[in-house]
C-alpha cells in the first residue's frame, strides 16, 4: 500500500486544475483540493489534471490537493430512498439516520458468496434493504450479530477471513456492477400513458430516449412516467435542469399516494440533482450516481427505473471539460469520445439474474434536449443507436397542446409485442398521414367516402386515444386492458371496409 | 502587491507574467498615470501566468506604465435600503449624482447555486392584464418568462406594462381565492422592479425609467448602454439580480427583474470567449454559454422560510427571427416558459403582438384553475390553444384553394382566428383586463 498522492496546484481553468505533483495518483481517483471534492480525469509524468467538483472560486497557485486513494464512489447503506442528493450523493436535504432496525439472515457456520443478503433493513414502506456481500466477497461466517437496531458502519457478519460486513458498501460509480447473467428485456414496462403503453412500449431492462425542443414536453413525461410506470424503484437525475422542477417533484411526490402501495410516491423514490446553476463537473458525475445507485438496488432484486432529465446537458458537460482540456473536438464541439460515453451509459441498463440469484433490472430512460429541436444533432444521433426505443416529441403538437406530443411518424421502439390492435391503429395513422397530404392539395371533395371515414377515425384517435391529459384525475392513467379496450372501439368503424379488404 | 508590467493585451484581456499571489475569479485594479482605475477579473491562471477581464476595455493601457493590484476578493456590491430609487450603470456605479452606496453588507454578486429543497415551488399567478398572458400563459410569482422578441417589435411596451401591473395587489374582485399566505400576512406587499440594461439605446433605456416613473413604484436601475464598455455587460445582470435578492429575502419585496437585452450580453459572452481563443461550439458562442446563462436564470424563485420572491422578465432579440438560434434555443431550455412575439400580428396591428401557440409558461398548470385563478380556466385556455390551432392549417389551405371552397367548419375556424386575434389578442396598451373580461370574451368566442 503505497502513501496517497499529493500535489500543489498550478494552473486554474474553471473547474479544470493542473496540479504538479512528485507522487503516485491514479486515474479518476478521488482528491481535495484545498478540501474542495475532486477528481484525477488525466496524468502525466509530475503532472495530474482535477476537475472540481465545487466552484473553483478562490483557490490559488500552490494550494494542497491531496490524493484519498479511492475513486469518487456511492456509499449504499439505508436511507438513501426518500432522498435528495447531489451529483456525488453529498444528501441536499440533511442527513438521513445512523442507526436502522436490522434483521439478520445469516448465522455462523454459513457460507455466504458475492451479492448474498446478509440482513435486511425496511427502509421505507415499500422498500427493504437488503445488505449484501460486496462482488468479491465470500466465505464462512464466523459470526453474525443477532437482530437489532444498528449502526450502518457496524460490524454485523464477520467471515472466516477477518472481512467484517457492515450495512454499508461502497461502489465506484464508473464501473458497472457484475452480474450473473443477462436475460432478454420483454417485459413491458406499464406505464398507463397509452401512446406510450399501446404504440411504443419500453421493455423492463429496455432503453428510451425523449428527444425534443423546449417547450415539447420532456420533463412533463418524464414527472407522469415516474409517477405511474410499474417498476419498484424511481431513480430521477435532474441533470443540468431547472431548479423548480426538482422542488416539484419533491413536493409532488410526497402528496401523491401510489395507488399500487397506497404510500406516498417518494417512498419508492430517490433523486439525484445537479440543477443547471450547479458546478458543471458534478452535472458530469451525476449520470453516475444515479445509474450506480440504481444498480444497488437492481441486485437486491427490484425492478429499478431510472430518468435522466437531461442527457444533453450532461453531453454538453463533458463538451465543455474537454474544451477546457483543449482536446480536439469532433462534431460541433463535442469530445469524440461522446458516443463511446452514451453507450457505456446506456449500456448499464438491462434485465439480470443477480449474482444472488434474483431477478432485476433497469429501464433507463433519456431525455434529449436537441439545441434548435434539430435531431440531426450529436447527441440525438447517437443516442439514437444505443435505444430500442424512441419517443420523438413534436413541436406541431406541443403547439397544439397535443399531450404527451409523442410523434407517432418518428417514433418507435423495438423489442416488445404489440397487440394487433394496436397494429392496425398504427396503419390507420400512417394512412391518414398520406391522405393528409392529398387533401391538402386537392380538398376534402376529392377523397373517397372510405377515405373520409379514415379521417374521421383517425381525428377520434389522435384526439381520445393518443392525447392523454396529466391533470385530469380520470385520464392521467389508463390500465392496459382499457387501453385495448379503446383501441378495438375506435377501429370499429373502419373494421367493416378492412374485413372487406376495401381499398382506402 | 502590486505589478508593475503587463505581458499582453488585447480587446478586454490582459495577460500579466511572474505573479506569485493570484487566486481564481479575484477581482484586479489596474491603475495607469492619467485615467481612472480600471477593474478586472482573474480568468485563467497557469503557474506564474494570470489571465484577466478587465471590465472597461483595455484600450489606453501600455504594457509598461500599468500597476495590477490582485484584491484577493470575489466582485461585491454595496448594499442597503438605500439603493431602492436608485440609478447605476452597468458597473455599479451611481450615475444619477447621489454618491456612492454606503453600507457594511457587500455581497458577492456571483450568487450561489440553489438547492432545490430550500425553494418554494411558485403556485401564486400575477394579474398583468394582458388576456394572452393572463389567460394562455399564465405569469407566476416566482417565475422567469422571457419575451423572444425582434427587432422592431414592442416587447419593451410590453415589459413595462407587465411591470406596472405586476405591482398592482392581487385582486380578489375577479372571483379569485386569496391564498392563505396572502390573507394572514401581516404587512401589506411591498413591489420593486429591477432594470437591467445590457446593450440597448439611450432612448430604450429613457423610455423604461419614464414608465416606472409614471407608475410610482420602487424600482432601481443598472444600465450598461450599446455605448458602454462590453465585458462590463457581464457584470451588470448579476449585479441586479444581487440587488433584487436583497431587496425580496432580506427586505420582503416582490420584485419583477428586467433584464434587456439578453442577446447582447450573449454576445458580449461570445466576444470575451474568442479574445480568449477558447474552443467555440455553435455559431461561435462558447460551450458553457448554458451554464452561464442558467447561472443568471436560475437566480428566479421563492426561498422558503424568506419573504418576497424575485420574478423574472429576460428580454431577448432573435437573431434573424429565428427561435432555434442558440441565444433563444439554450434560453428556452432553462426559463420557464417563453412569450413570443410576432411580425406578422404586429403587421395586423394587432397589440400586444404574442403568438400564442409557441408561448408557453410551464408553472401555469399549478397557479391556475380552483383556488388560484378561476375553475373553468384550464379548460378554456385548452379549448382555445386547440381551435386556434387549426387556424394556421386552414390559412395555409385557404390560400391554395380559395376561401369560398371551405367546408364550412373550416370557415367557422378562419373566423375564430380572425376573432381571437382581433377580441382577446388585441387590447389597448393602457387598458388592463380583469381576469373575468378575459375569461368572458374567451367564452364568447368559444
Amino acid at each position: 500500500m503505497t502513501l496517497p498522492g499529493s500535489g500543489k496546484i498550478w494552473g486554474i481553468n474553471g473547474p479544470i486544475l493542473t496540479v504538479h505533483t512528485g507522487s503516485q495518483f491514479c486515474l479518476g481517483e478521488r482528491v481535495a483540493a484545498r478540501g474542495l471534492p475532486g477528481e484525477i480525469i488525466s496524468l502525466s509524468p509530475g503532472v495530474a489534471v482535477v476537475q472540481s467538483f465545487e466552484s473553483t472560486a478562490g483557490l490559488r497557485p500552490g494550494d494542497e490537493v491531496l490524493g484519498l486513494g479511492a475513486p469518487i464512489a456511492v456509499r449504499l447503506r439505508p436511507g438513501i430512498v426518500g432522498n435528495i442528493f447531489d451529483g456525488i450523493m453529498r444528501p441536499l436535504g440533511g442527513d438521513s439516520p445512523e442507526e436502522f432496525y436490522v434483521k439478520m439472515l445469516v448465522k455462523p457456520g454459513q457460507t455466504i458468496a458475492p451479492g448474498d443478503v446478509f440482513a435486511a433493513v425496511q427502509e421505507t414502506p415499500v422498500i427493504i434493504f437488503k445488505a449484501m456481500a460486496p462482488p468479491g466477497v465470500a466465505g464462512l461466517v464466523k459470526a453474525a450479530a443477532p437482530d437489532g437496531r444498528y449502526n450502518a458502519d457496524a460490524a454485523l457478519v464477520t467471515l472466516a477471513c477477518g472481512r467484517e460486513l457492515s450495512l454499508t458498501q461502497t461502489w465506484p460509480i464508473r464501473s458497472p456492477r457484475p452480474v450473473a447473467a443477462r436475460l432478454p428485456a420483454t417485459q413491458m414496462l406499464t406505464t398507463g400513458q397509452r401512446v406510450i403503453d399501446s404504440l411504443f412500449p419500453v421493455a423492463k431492462g429496455g432503453t428510451a430516449a425523449i428527444p425534443g425542443g423546449f417547450g415539447t414536453g420532456k420533463t412533463m413525461t418524464q414527472h407522469q412516467l415516474a409517477k405511474y410506470c410499474d417498476a419498484d424503484l424511481i431513480i430521477y437525475i435532474g441533470c443540468g435542469e431547472r431548479g423548480n422542477e426538482m422542488t416539484e417533484v419533491l413536493e409532488d411526490f410526497s402528496r401523491l399516494v401510489d395507488p399500487r402501495s397506497g404510500q406516498p410516491l417518494l417512498a419508492r423514490t430517490v433523486l439525484v440533482a445537479n440543477t443547471s446553476d450547479m458546478p458543471v463537473a458534478a452535472r458530469e458525475a451525476s449520470i453516475y450516481t444515479g445509474v450506480t445507485l440504481a444498480e444497488c438496488y437492481r441486485d437486491m432484486g427490484y425492478h429499478v427505473a431510472l430518468f435522466a432529465d437531461s442527457t444533453s446537458r450532461w453531453a454538453e458537460a463533458l463538451r465543455e471539460i474537454s474544451g477546457r482540456l483543449g482536446e480536439i473536438p469532433a462534431e460541433e464541439g463535442y469530445p469524440a469520445y461522446l458516443a463511446t460515453r452514451l453507450a457505456a451509459f446506456y449500456g448499464r441498463a438491462g434485465h439480470v439474474k443477480n449474482l444472488n440469484g434474483s431477478e432485476g433490472s433497469i429501464t433507463i430512460i433519456g431525455a434529449v434536449s436537441p439545441q434548435g429541436a434539430d435531431f440531426t444533432e450529436p447527441v440525438t444521433q447517437h443516442t439514437k443507436r444505443f435505444v430500442r426505443t424512441f419517443w420523438a416529441l413534436d413541436k406541431r403538437l406541443a403547439y397544439a397542446r397535443h399531450y404527451p406530443a409523442i410523434d407517432w411518424m418518428q417514433s418507435y421502439s423495438i423489442g416488445c409485442q404489440l397487440h394487433p390492435a394496436a397494429r392496425r391503429l398504427l396503419a390507420v395513422l400512417h394512412e391518414e398521414n398520406s391522405l393528409l397530404e392529398v387533401a391538402k392539395l386537392m380538398g376534402q371533395d376529392g377523397l373517397t367516402t372510405l377515405q373520409k371515414q379514415l379521417l374521421d377515425a383517425a381525428r377520434r384517435i389522435r384526439e381520445g386515444f393518443l392525447q392523454q391529459n396529466a391533470y385530469d384525475v380520470a385520464d392521467t392513467y389508463t390500465p392496459v386492458a382499457v387501453q385495448v379496450e379503446m383501441m378495438e372501439r375506435l377501429l370499429k368503424p373502419l373494421e367493416v371496409s378492412f374485413l372487406r379488404g376495401d381499398k382506402v | 502587491m502590486e505589478y508593475l508590467t503587463l505581458h499582453h493585451l488585447n480587446g478586454s484581456i490582459a495577460i500579466l507574467k511572474g505573479v506569485t499571489t493570484a487566486s481564481y475569479n479575484e477581482t484586479v485594479k489596474i491603475t495607469s498615470p492619467g485615467g481612472p482605475p480600471r477593474m478586472g477579473r482573474v480568468l485563467k491562471i497557469e503557474g506564474d501566468t494570470v489571465v484577466a477581464l478587465i471590465f472597461e476595455g483595455a484600450a489606453g493601457l501600455s504594457l509598461t506604465s500599468a500597476a495590477t493590484k490582485f484584491t484577493g476578493q470575489q466582485m461585491e456590491v454595496a448594499l442597503s435600503p438605500e439603493i431602492i430609487g436608485r440609478k447605476f450603470d452597468g458597473f455599479g456605479n451611481p450615475i444619477d449624482g447621489l454618491g456612492r452606496i454606503r453600507s457594511k453588507l457587500r455581497r458577492s454578486i456571483n450568487g450561489q447555486p440553489i438547492n432545490p429543497v430550500q425553494r418554494s415551488y411558485p403556485r401564486d399567478y400575477i394579474h398583468t392584464g394582458i388576456s394572452a398572458i393572463d389567460g394562455l400563459a399564465t405569469l407566476i410569482r416566482g417565475q422567469k418568462l422571457p419575451i423572444f422578441s425582434a427587432d422592431g417589435l414592442p416587447h419593451d411596451i410590453l415589459a413595462a406594462q407587465i411591470a406596472t401591473m405586476s405591482g398592482m395587489p392581487p385582486q380578489n374582485s375577479v372571483g379569485r381565492k386569496l391564498r392563505p399566505t396572502e390573507l394572514h400576512s401581516p404587512k401589506p406587499q411591498k413591489f420593486a422592479t429591477v432594470f437591467a440594461a445590457m446593450g440597448i439605446s439611450h432612448e430604450t433605456a429613457r423610455f423604461f425609467q419614464d414608465s416606472f416613473d409614471e407608475s410610482g413604484q420602487a424600482y432601481i436601475m443598472f444600465q450598461n448602454l450599446a455605448s458602454d464598455p462590453t465585458a462590463q455587460r457581464l457584470a451588470t445582470p448579476r449585479l441586479a439580480l444581487t440587488a433584487a435578492e436583497y431587496l425580496a429575502y432580506d427586505l420582503g419585496y416582490h420584485v419583477l427583474v428586467i433584464l434587456t437585452d439578453i442577446t447582447s450580453y450573449a454576445e458580449a459572452l461570445r466576444e470575451i470567449s474568442s479574445q480568449q481563443g477558447e474552443i467555440p461550439s455553435r455559431k461561435g458562442y462558447p460551450g458553457y454559454m448554458y451554464s452561464d446563462l442558467a447561472s443568471l436564470y436560475e437566480r428566479a424563485g421563492i426561498i422558503k422560510n424568506k419573504p418576497g420572491s424575485v420574478t423574472q422578465i429576460p428580454i431577448l432579440t432573435m437573431p434573424g427571427e429565428d427561435i432555434t438560434h442558440p441565444i433563444p434555443d439554450l434560453t428556452g431550455y432553462i426559463t420557464e416558459g417563453q412569450i413570443v412575439l410576432s411580425r406578422s400580428l404586429h403587421q395586423k396591428n394587432i397589440y400586444p403582438p404574442i403568438n400564442v401557440l409557441p408561448s408557453l409558461s410551464r408553472l401555469m398548470k399549478d397557479g391556475i384553475g380552483e383556488g388560484y385563478t378561476t375553475k373553468e380556466h384550464p379548460a378554456i385556455a385548452a379549448k382555445l390553444f386547440a381551435t386556434y390551432a387549426k387556424v394556421e392549417d386552414i390559412r395555409a389551405l385557404a390560400a391554395i384553394i380559395g376561401e369560398d371552397d371551405l367546408t364550412p367548419e373550416d370557415k367557422a375556424t378562419l373566423s375564430f382566428g380572425k376573432n381571437f386575434e382581433q377580441d382577446f389578442l388585441a387590447q389597448s396598451p393602457q387598458a388592463a383586463r380583469s381576469l373575468a373580461q378575459t375569461m368572458e370574451i374567451a367564452k364568447t368566442l368559444l
